[in-house]
């Protein structure tokens, strides 16, 4: 119990303190008091406000929504390797967001909402794909048949990306920038485009995770201890692909998020999903916050890809994870 | 409270077909049959796992599938064939799932009843040590039972069980039956189980059910199905049925197909007659009842001893002693049948006669110094416990157990018979002795060749025991006489 809530109080001060660095680390140092202090110094306002602070946001909240997808999934497939990246839903995500970057589709009355719509219709269509095709190998969902599923699919959309990018000339840039996952030269309109379908998803899964708990036994045992089974399975898989595809859409394919930090908070916490969704959450925000810092500090002034920070911490933790699944298996 | 009519149902084909029966409360309805009869698919269909295309499942007189997931998950509690992966959750947690369909709303509190329920649940299933530990650190018995008490934790007035005891040793599986009935007789709970072991199931199970390809092959008390010749013809195998030896439920036994491999025969003269004891080897067990000091009852031994005692023999201990005493000679104990006499082992009369089935051998010694009328032994308060007439009958042939029984009968008037031959009297009351205050009688048979089914008088084997016991006897009691004299 006290660890729990020590587990608590830590991760929303590294979050405020990681929300702190990220707005006055860089390559301007600017002390926090600027942003309510209303600075006489405009350069470093504008630093602030137009620059750090949407970035910073951004990176929290695709932060956030990838752990808790991650989070969700890896108790509806009991497959602690289960997350957007390694299903192959980022990827299908991306396909969804570059086929509107590429043809410059706007949808009229969603206008701006458009790229996060079509990004998680995308994220959806691959998450079905993915779990009935897995599903029909063998019922059991072992994590094996998972992880090959998505490589798969992952394979499969990333050649319909690089014929995308292929046939383009002009946005070619744009989108190979965009596919390493970054959160670079965002702006609060970014922001403002993914922040309804994060919370609203998010939400909903919070309030699935007493279903996800039974969940975790396996579905025929959920379905004895009165959980409606299929209701909650396709509302997860609904909240969870919004979420990805929202992140996707403004941030690209950031991959292992959803592994590591729903894995890291299992290790410490445990395994109730009560405490492993918040948690995921809130220490979602706070990697990607931190990879971000990092990404854009570490060689100055060249920016890295924050998919690269994530995949550099992720690959080990995924390989360590799997290791650690297999070997259980053997014994 | 549970009524199931004429379900059918199944996969791609019926794999259950016109099953009814029902379940009240306090009762534990056992579901048998072979590998493949169905059993797991009827309890899925039950528990609404798998829907019928034909037949009604109803609890409290409502279809299941007009209950609400929560409100059924309160009526009714099922516990899964393997204990579920659980990723990582601690015992603590996997029991407190139980109390899931007790909560209402999106963030509805713990509630004093809930945490009553877990814990009792947790310490009826002993788990409590565990508490913290996650699942999957414990052995397989272990979390058999974490999630028995996940079910029990549900408080469901229903409970279905996939064959509980798989994976337990005998004293887990007794544990957790015996948790289940004092469960059901405490909350009046209905019980239904898939069993694998039949035995377990007719001691535990109130009624049972037997499933052959999907239908109903018997179904009613354990006596009414646990029956050789149904049982034979559904798992197409041979057993037997026999009595509990304490409970009234019947036992289902095996008959290994070799079991009526030819035993050798015994004969007269393999009876060793030593200074303290008549004694008998056999190369293969023979099927006994006696009223022997060492190993009485039905059983299987090879060695059967007469042994002699002085009158003075300490009775106190009887039961270690005579253990003891069969270690020092270097005979098993577990294969011994022994009785006691104070007559001299030179004075026993052994005899062998002829049958058309075989042969009976047939052994008597007898001391009639303390020999009484047993209709007016009521009129003493203690008696002699020395002087004793032990008779051994051997058959050569295959006895049933009314054989068995008749064929004490027989010997016992036999004996009598001899004792007023030879004029023995009760020296208190001067009249016709029928025996001795502790006369000790040993049928054994060897199991092999002719079926012997009776052993009364209108039969062969009844007839040579009559005679035989008879003459035997009297030769016993003049032997006994000479002795006396010459003293």
């Amino acid at each position: 119990m006290t660890k729990r809530k020590v587990g608590w109080v830590a991760s929303i001060l590294l979050l405020l303190a990681s929300v702190w660095l990220g707005i006055s680390v860089g390559a301007v140092q600017i002390p926090l008091s600027t942003i309510w202090g209303g600075s006489e110094d405009a350069t470093a306002t504008t630093i602030v406000w137009n620059i750090r602070m949407p970035r910073v946001f951004l990176a929290a909240l695709v932060g956030a929504a990838l752990a808790v997808a991650g989070a969700a999934f890896q108790a509806l497939l009991k497959n602690p390797l289960a997350d957007p990246y390694t299903l192959g839903v980022s990827s299908g995500a991306s396909v969804g967001a570059v086929a509107t970057i590429f043809f410059g589709i706007s949808l009229p009355v969603i206008g701006m909402y458009t790229l996060p719509l079509l990004s998680m219709i995308g994220a959806i269509t691959t998450l079905l794909i993915v779990v009935s095709f897995a599903r029909m190998i063998d019922r059991s969902l072992r994590m094996e048949t998972i992880i090959l599923t998505g490589i798969i699919t992952s394979s499969f959309f990333g050649a319909m990306i690089s014929l995308m990018i292929a046939l383009t000339g002009e946005e070619l840039r744009q989108i190979i920038g965009w596919l390493l996952g970054s959160v670079a030269l965002r702006t609060w309109a970014h922001v403002q485009m993914i922040a309804p379908f994060v919370l609203i998803a998010g939400a909903w899964l919070l309030v699935r995770v007493r279903d996800l708990n039974a969940l975790q036994l396996g579905e025929d045992r959920a379905h004895h201890l009165g959980v409606n089974v299929s209701r909650v399975k396709n509302e997860v898989l609904i909240a969870g692909s919004m979420l990805t595809g929202a992140a996707v859409a403004v941030s690209g394919t950031i991959g292992f998020v959803g592994l590591v930090v729903p894995h890291m908070v299992r290790q410490l916490f445990g395994a109730d999903n009560r405490h492993v969704l918040p948690l995921s959450m809130i220490n979602g925000a706070t990697l990607l916050i931190l990879c971000d810092l990092v990404a854009r500090t570490i060689i100055e002034p060249t920016e890295l890809p924050i998919g690269v920070m994530t995949a550099f911490i992720g690959a080990p933790v995924f390989a360590w994870i799997f290791f650690r699944q297999r070997r259980k298996g053997v014994k | 409270m549970l009524n199931v009519h004429n379900l059918t149902g199944g996969y791609q084909h019926p794999i259950v077909k016109d099953v009814s029966f029902e379940v009240k409360p306090g009762q534990i309805l056992g579901i048998l049959g072979p590998n493949g009869s169905g059993k797991s698919t009827l309890l899925k269909m039950v528990s609404g796992l798998l829907s019928s295309s034909q037949g009604t499942v109803e609890i409290d007189g409502k279809p299941i599938q007009d209950y609400r997931p929560k409100e059924l998950a309160r009526k009714m509690a099922v516990l899964p064939q393997l204990p579920p992966q659980s990723f990582g959750m601690t015992v603590k947690e996997a029991v407190s799932l139980g109390r899931y369909p007790h909560q209402q709303g999106l963030f509805s509190s713990w509630k004093t009843a809930d945490e009553e329920a877990v814990m009792e649940a947790m310490q009826i299933t002993q788990v409590v040590p565990y508490a913290l530990q996650e699942i999957t650190t414990l052995s397989g018995g272990e979390q058999q039972r974490v999630f028995v008490a996940q079910a029990l934790a549900q408080q469901a007035e229903l409970l279905l069980l996939d064959e509980p005891t798989n994976h337990l040793d005998i004293a887990h599986q007794k544990q957790l039956l015996d948790t289940l009935k004092t469960h059901v007789q405490m909350h009046q709970t209905a019980v239904v189980i898939v069993f694998h072991d039949i035995n377990l199931a007719s001691l535990y199970c109130d009624h049972l059910l037997l499933l052959e390809k999907g239908r109903v092959s018997a179904y009613g008390e354990p006596h009414q199905v646990v029956d050789k010749a149904t049982l034979e013809d559904v798992y197409a195998t041979r057993l037997d049925v026999a009595p509990h030896p304490v409970e009234p439920k019947p036992q289902m036994t095996l008959l290994p197909e070799d079991s009526e491999a030819a035993g050798s025969i015994v004969r007269a003269a393999d009876i060793q007659v030593l200074d303290d004891v008549v004694l008998l080897h056999t190369e293969r067990p023979m099927r006994v009842v006696s009223s022997a000091v060492l190993n009485p009852g039905f059983g299987w031994y090879r060695t059967l001893v007469n042994r002699q005692v002085e009158p003075t023999y300490n009775v106190n201990d009887v039961a270690s002693e005579v253990k003891e005493f069969a270690v020092s000679r270097g005979w098993i104990p577990t294969e011994t049948v022994m009785q006691l006499t104070a007559v001299a082992t030179r004075g026993a009369v052994i005899r062998e006669y002829e049958a058309p089935f075989g042969s009976v051998v047939i052994l008597v010694t007898a001391g009639v110094g303390n020999a009484l009328d047993v209709s007016r032994a009521h009129e003493v308060q203690t008696l002699p416990a020395i002087g004793t007439i032990n008779t051994w009958i051997l058959v050569n042939g295959h006895m049933s157990d009314e054989a068995f029984i008749e064929a004490m009968m027989t010997a016992t008037e036999a004996k009598t018979k001899a004792l007023a031959e030879e004029q023995v009297l009760d020296c208190r009351t001067q009249t016709l002795a029928t025996g001795t205050p502790t006369d000790s009688l040993v049928v054994a048979a060897t199991q092999s060749g002719e079926a012997l089914p009776y052993g009364g008088p209108i039969t062969e084997l009844g007839k040579l025991i009559g005679k035989g016991v008879v003459d035997c006897t009297r030769q016993a009691i003049r032997h006994y006489r000479d002795a006396q004299r010459e003293e």
